[in-house]
């Protein structure tokens, strides 16, 4: 009787581990017949921005006033429903830190004043060689062909290991829940949920329609954005023209974020 | 063999009770954290990670380290190990099973979990990290109960057992070394780039969680008779003693390489962890400088034979390189990863009291699977005559 039960268990257990191989398979061939019918297609508007390469010129002499500062922070967060948490479980997108903070390979102690004093504008750099993106276990956060770093914040379980893979501190997880935090929601855009991680897209949403992110459009020409591949976009001519820097570019990311000093 | 579990002496029962009731505490602290995020734990933006992911770290070591039983045993037949090696894979299997817990409440959005696998991503070391962890939980299982059931028959284990058995040597290797690039990968924290690190972290197992065995099979001595043999002992302390002495020697490696080399990078993490900020002293300093005490004591007690193999002071020995070993893997090896932080400043971490209950429950579950596990082993050793 023993004999006859361990046989009955063997084979229930191979022909379940049967039917699960089976599922796994169809899976990985592709085969699946509904994955083909759920993939949806995508395609650009009429009206949207293209580029080969996305990049930002922030040009730090023209931010003199605090105001020049809270203008742009503000036209990012409140489009974007960043809420305001005080502490240091906060969550910012475009923030600003001292030039020790902002570029701690470049220090040097007698630099100008006005270098020194100054406050920097900082957000997600959107590297060419994204370490967020390579230590993203479910594709939650990737590069796109325009060289912009996004999420998808549905797909997103909350690790946090892209927050230790990025050198540039960008990135901030939504530790409770951060609608009680938005002064007003914007509809347009997605609030977040609680446990998910969140940071700048370079106004991807916006670009999809023609516009200019919203930190550019606020800037009054102190942040310049275009294609890096382009010889005549505004980035390549400003570029051109003066000598910039980037964050921490030892660490080989290359960002797409330059600044002129 | 699961009915062994059934017959016990009131004591018995009265330590699951325990037991369940710290798993019951930290499973309602859990609660809490599903309803209102990770916000009731000490992390913040700058520390993002903490005591969970820190000690999943540790407690993948504990695991690993039972090939320190295995690889004596199965590639150099050494009889001795014979009799406590289904200890150790027992261990191992009720340390995975916390490591997986662990990952589980540090994650933000739990019920997405499956992501990892229904979008593999094979450029994400934490997908190896989930894969390495399943196979070795699964090997353990088969390993543990294939051998454990042919000991009760009195009878050789099953020749194919044995591909199983190697596997689980090659097997516990990869599971810390995926699991130290985890950190060693990541280009902004000086702390992690390292090349070392698995290294490192594969010789901190190899010497805390032997220690950890041999202070819990004292334990069983105490309260059942088992007896692992005064060799064996002796043997897995020598071990012990070696893996230690090179996880120190490891530490100092990084130690100079931050200070004569004068890279601000990488001094100031260790800085931070043994002396503090700006003349400012932090909490994790003293639990640093307690590490580096009780890691020297401890091989001054380790080293020499005679006080080695005097089972009085055994324990006390092995009691420190635990907590030696604990405050470097399980608590500064996170805090010097995230402080300072990429802008260079502090961010003073410390684990909030729900984080510490969490942790503890996890911790009481492991060791509620471990009492079961030995239980089975036991009884079945004793029937065999093997005990």
């Amino acid at each position: 009787m023993n004999n006859s039960r361990r046989r009955f268990l063997k084979i229930a257990s191979l022909s379940v581990f049967g039917l699960g191989a089976k599922g796994v398979l169809d899976v990985a061939a592709g085969t699946t017949p509904d994955a083909a019918a759920l993939t949806g297609k995508y395609e650009d508007g009429a009206t949207a921005l293209k580029a080969k390469r996305w990049a930002m010129v922030i040009d730090m002499r023209k931010f003199t006033s605090p105001e020049d500062y809270s203008r742009v922070i503000e036209a990012c967060h409140s489009i974007h429903n960043v809420p305001s948490i005080e502490g240091n479980q906060e969550i910012k997108w475009l923030w600003t830190d001292t030039y020790e903070a902002t570029f701690p390979d470049d220090m040097n102690p007698h630099l100008s004043q006005e270098v020194l004093e100054r406050r920097y504008l900082l957000l997600c750099n959107h590297c060419e060689n994204p370490p967020c993106v390579r230590v993203c276990p479910t594709k939650a956060t990737f590069k796109r062909a325009d060289g912009i770093v996004v999420m998808d914040y549905h797909r997103c379980i909350g690790c946090r290991f892209c927050m230790a893979g990025c050198p540039y501190g960008a990135r901030s997880f939504n530790f409770g829940d951060p609608q009680p935090h938005i002064k007003a929601i914007n509809p347009k855009f997605p609030a977040r949920t609680r446990g998910v991680v969140e940071k700048c897209t370079f106004c991807s949403e916006r670009l999809a329609v023609g516009q200019l992110p919203a930190c550019v459009e606020a800037s009054n020409g102190a942040i310049l954005f275009g294609d890096l591949d382009d010889p005549n976009s505004p980035v390549r001519k400003a570029l051109n023209e003066n000598y910039s820097i980037r964050r921490k570019p030892s660490v080989g990311t290359q960002p797409g974020v330059y600044y002129i000093v | 063999m699961v009915e062994k579990l059934l017959k016990g002496s009131p004591a018995y029962y009265i330590w699951l009770l325990f037991l369940g009731s710290v798993v019951g505490l930290g499973g309602f602290t859990y609660l809490f954290q599903l309803k209102y995020g990770l916000a009731i734990t000490g992390m913040s933006r700058d520390v993002s990670w903490g005591l969970y992911i820190s000690q999943f770290t540790y407690l993948v070591g504990v695991a690993a380290s039972a090939v320190m039983l295995v690889l004596p045993a199965y590639f150099h037949h050494y009889k001795q190990f014979k009799k406590m090696i289904i200890l150790g894979e027992f261990m191992a299997i009720s340390a995975v099973l916390m490591c997986m817990l662990f990952i589980v409440v540090d994650m933000g959005q739990p019920q997405r979990m499956l992501n990892v696998i229904l979008h593999p991503t094979p450029n994400s070391v934490m997908f190896y990290d989930m894969m390495v962890l399943m196979g070795y939980l699964f090997i353990n299982l088969l390993v543990g109960w294939v051998t454990l059931e042919a000991e009760r028959h009195d009878v050789e284990p099953p020749k194919w057992i044995k591909f199983f058995i190697y596997l689980s040597v090659i097997w516990a290797f990869s599971i810390h070394t995926v699991t130290a690039f985890l950190y060693a990968g990541l280009p902004g924290r000086h702390y992690w780039l390292t090349a070392i690190m698995a290294a490192r972290f594969l010789s901190s197992a190899f010497c805390s969680g032997p220690a950890i065995l041999l202070l819990l099979v004292f334990v069983l001595r105490r309260l059942t008779g088992f007896n692992p043999g005064r060799e064996a002992v002796q043997t897995l302390t020598k071990i012990i003693t070696y893996a230690m002495c090179i996880n120190v020697f490891f530490y100092l490696l990084e130690v100079f390489t931050a200070f004569y080399s004068g890279m601000p990078g990488h001094q100031h993490p260790l800085v931070f962890l043994f002396a503090g900020h700006g003349g400012h002293s932090y909490w994790v300093n003293g639990w640093m400088w307690t590490a580096v005490v009780f890691a020297f004591l401890s091989l001054a007690l380790l080293i020499p034979p005679q006080i080695r193999d005097n089972e009085k002071v055994l324990p006390w020995a092995l009691v420190m390189l635990v907590i030696a070993s604990w405050i470097d893997k399980g608590l500064g090896l996170l805090i010097g990863g995230f402080t300072p932080n990429p802008f260079e400043g502090i961010t003073v971490y410390a684990p909030s009291v729900p984080e510490i209950l969490i942790a503890l429950g996890i911790y009481a579950f492991g060791l509620l699977v471990l009492s079961l596990l030995w239980k089975i082993a036991i009884e079945v050793k004793k029937e065999a005559g093997t005990f």
